[in-house]
């Protein structure tokens, strides 16, 4: 039956306010973007740049920043990898063993974002520098040796990523494993599996959405984080978003900073493609 | 197996109780169930029963007692070490896995040979060998029903648990199911023990039906003899109706017990005397008593009942149900088969009562009246 009257448009009203916004903050930036990737690079603040199609841009970022993209890669990765660990466990405790605790708990893994981002990166570096209490233990332990240090390691910037973003795997892996009917997992006992094979074969699989939403929400940002390298890691760590940001804002080289950019946005959805492929069907996401 | 190991895997529970933080769940049971039988396990909810199948299956552990397979105790062994396998109430079949992994699941953890073969044997018994790859949630609950009971029989256990697997279904599939796993347990010859709060489910498809109220068996014994020579008030009243009148006992006379129910004097078979003094609850069966015009002879040596008028009466098809008032100011229920033979009576007749004195039992006094009534 059709449908009749002011009913019709109610659709179209509704989508309007998130097609505005995604059309003034996401479409038309994204659109200059790509065009300062195609900048004639010897354009400048002072002469003005042109859109040129300049394609060697993309040529030239990779060649020029390739061991950033590669580090940036590495890093989300390994710290979605630690944050997966991690927030299994905790997101596990909290659905199944937490009883009473569990909404405490769950205020607790959002009570981080009640203070600043930069303010709780900035206290890393203060519990991972070099005359802190961490340091100092490991030093005595000899985990370190005596000049040994964390802060502007590789180990500090992927601590502070995991740290971040640890919350973005717990709510997700949390929301589907609490979804997970109990007694399905007394039907996989009395079924003959003992709890390890229980929890391969019915909770892992039943928690899979999860996965694949709390690694998306880790590695896509942190990839293109810049905070922890720049606030917890040295020259040695910068990550890409490092280099895009001084690109953009003291170098002023655009035509590189957009390539770079593109580049990144280009291999992330590339890389989430191929991942949710892998991971299963559409349904599970 | 053998038929001679047989004997020596039937259930026993000795003594076994379950206490909860404010409450006793099931208290002190003691119950065998032979190999072999299809057994019911009927109360009200919250009569303990579920609770029971829960601690055979290993998902509860007893606060005393014991439970034993055989000479095997499995007490406490964990649900995935015991050959018990149980039919959810809600099927709990596995979402992510498709029917034939569903079935197969069992016999995957314990590595048995020949899985395909055995699947699609199982499969074939229950008439779902066609919905193999489909996902449990495409299936109806009739099928979802049938795969539930596939994925735990296929294990061929000692024992099979069912909690309450028709209770989701509606009327005319529930017969259609209770029909069908009668001929699946007597076809492949294994324990059944089947938990429900269906009277009639429980009789149709038990060898021997235990009646559990408030965590203990009031009851137990074959359909038949549970319906026809209950014990209490409450298996009388729970087990279809019952008729309960007070009466007094005058005294043995013979094979029969004589008692004055408001000035008539009745006789009951001794063996359906559960109590032998003092005062009883006189229990006849709606179905057992006999309506009659005044004066009408009826053919009841012994327990003539007058003065009483039709105050209610409900054509059902097969049969007419009075409600017929007392002298004494009880309506007394009366169902009679519609033959053909006999004119309907109407509202405000009088009439006269009788019943044919084997089958009236006596009934302790002490017991509420009303136990075992559905409030619903």
């Amino acid at each position: 039956m059709p449908r009749q009257g002011k009913g019709r448009y109610t659709a179209y009203w509704l989508l309007a306010p998130g097609a505005i916004w995604l059309g003034l903050f996401f479409v038309i930036p994204f659109y200059s973007l790509v065009s300062a990737s195609l900048f004639d690079p010897n354009g400048s603040v002072l002469t003005g740049y042109d859109v040129t199609y300049h394609f060697a841009n993309f040529g030239n970022a990779i060649k020029n920043y390739y061991p950033e993209l590669l580090r940036s890669l590495w890093y989300a990765g390994l710290a979605t990898l630690v944050c997966l660990v991690i927030g299994y466990v905790l997101a596990y405790a909290i659905a199944f063993k937490a009883g009473r605790w569990r909404n405490l708990l769950l205020v607790l893994v959002i009570a981080p974002f009640f203070t600043s981002f930069l303010l709780r990166t900035l206290s890393w570096k203060l519990i991972l520098s070099d005359h802190g209490f961490v340091v100092d233990t490991l030093q005595k332990v000899h985990i370190l040796g005596s000049d040994g240090r964390l802060l502007n390691t590789w180990f500090a910037v992927v601590a502070g990523i995991v740290y971040n973003f640890l919350p973005f795997m717990v709510l997700p892996l949390y929301a589907s494993l609490e979804k997970i009917d109990g007694r399905l997992i007394e039907a996989a006992g009395d079924l003959y599996a003992n709890p390890f094979k229980a929890f391969f074969k019915v909770t892992w699989p039943l928690s899979l959405p999860g996965v694949v939403a709390g690694t998306l929400l880790t590695f896509i940002p942190a990839a293109g984080d810049f905070i922890n390298a720049q606030l917890l890691g040295g020259p040695g760590q910068r990550m890409v978003g490092n280099t895009i940001q001084s690109l953009f804002t003291s170098t002023q080289d655009y035509a590189a900073a957009g390539a770079l950019s593109v580049i990144l946005m280009a291999l992330i959805v590339g890389l989430v493609m191929v991942y949710i492929r892998r991971a299963g069907t559409e349904e599970l996401v | 197996m053998s038929q001679a190991s047989e004997g020596s895997r039937s259930l026993h529970l000795s003594q076994l109780t379950k206490e909860f933080a404010t409450f006793t769940a099931v208290k002190a049971l003691d119950l065998d169930v032979p190999h072999g039988s299809f057994f019911a396990l009927l109360g009200p909810s919250g009569c303990g029963k579920t609770t029971t199948l829960r601690m055979v299956a290993g998902l509860e552990t007893p606060t005393s007692g014991s439970i034993r397979l055989g000479d095997t105790d499995i007490t406490y062994a964990k649900p995935y070490q015991r050959p018990v396998n149980t039919v959810f109430q809600s099927y709990a079949l596995f979402p992510h896995l498709d029917i034939y992994e569903n079935v197969a699941f069992g016999l995957r953890r314990r590595k048995s040979g020949d899985v395909d073969r055995q699947v699609k044997e199982m499969l074939d018994l229950v008439e779902l060998g066609t919905q193999a790859r489909k996902k449990p949630p495409q299936l109806s609950g009739g099928q979802q029903q049938r795969v539930a009971l596939a994925r735990a029989l296929i294990n061929r256990p000692d024992v099979l648990l069912l909690d309450e697997p028709l209770g989701a279904l509606d009327l005319k599939l529930r017969r259609a199911m209770q029909i069908e796993l009668k001929r699946i347990q007597t076809e492949v010859g294994l324990t059944f023990v089947h938990v429900t709060h269906d009277q009639e489910e429980a009789m149709t498809m038990a060898d021997t039906v235990a009646v559990m109220n408030a965590g203990v068996i009031e009851q137990m014994g074959a359909p038949a003899e549970l319906y026809e020579n209950p014990r209490t008030t409450f298996v009388a009243n729970f087990l279809g109706q019952s008729n309960l009148i007070a009466g007094k006992v005058l005294g043995a006379e013979g094979d029969f017990v004589k008692v004055d129910m408001h000035g008539i004097t009745v006789s009951i078979p001794q063996e359906r005397a559960h109590v032998k003094t003092g005062d009883g609850w006189v229990g006849i069966r709606p179905e057992k008593v006999l309506i009659a015009a005044v004066g009408e002879d009826i053919d009841a040596p012994g327990n003539h009942l007058d003065g009483g008028v039709v105050t209610d009466v409900s054509f059902v098809g097969v049969s007419t149900q009075y409600l017929v008032r007392m002298p004494w100011g009880q309506e007394l229920q009366v169902f009679e088969q519609n033959t053909g033979r006999r004119r309907l009576f109407n509202k405000g007749e009088s009439v006269d009562l009788s019943w044919r004195p084997e089958y009236a039992f006596l009934l302790d006094a002490s017991q509420d009246v009303n136990a075992g009534i559905e409030d619903d």
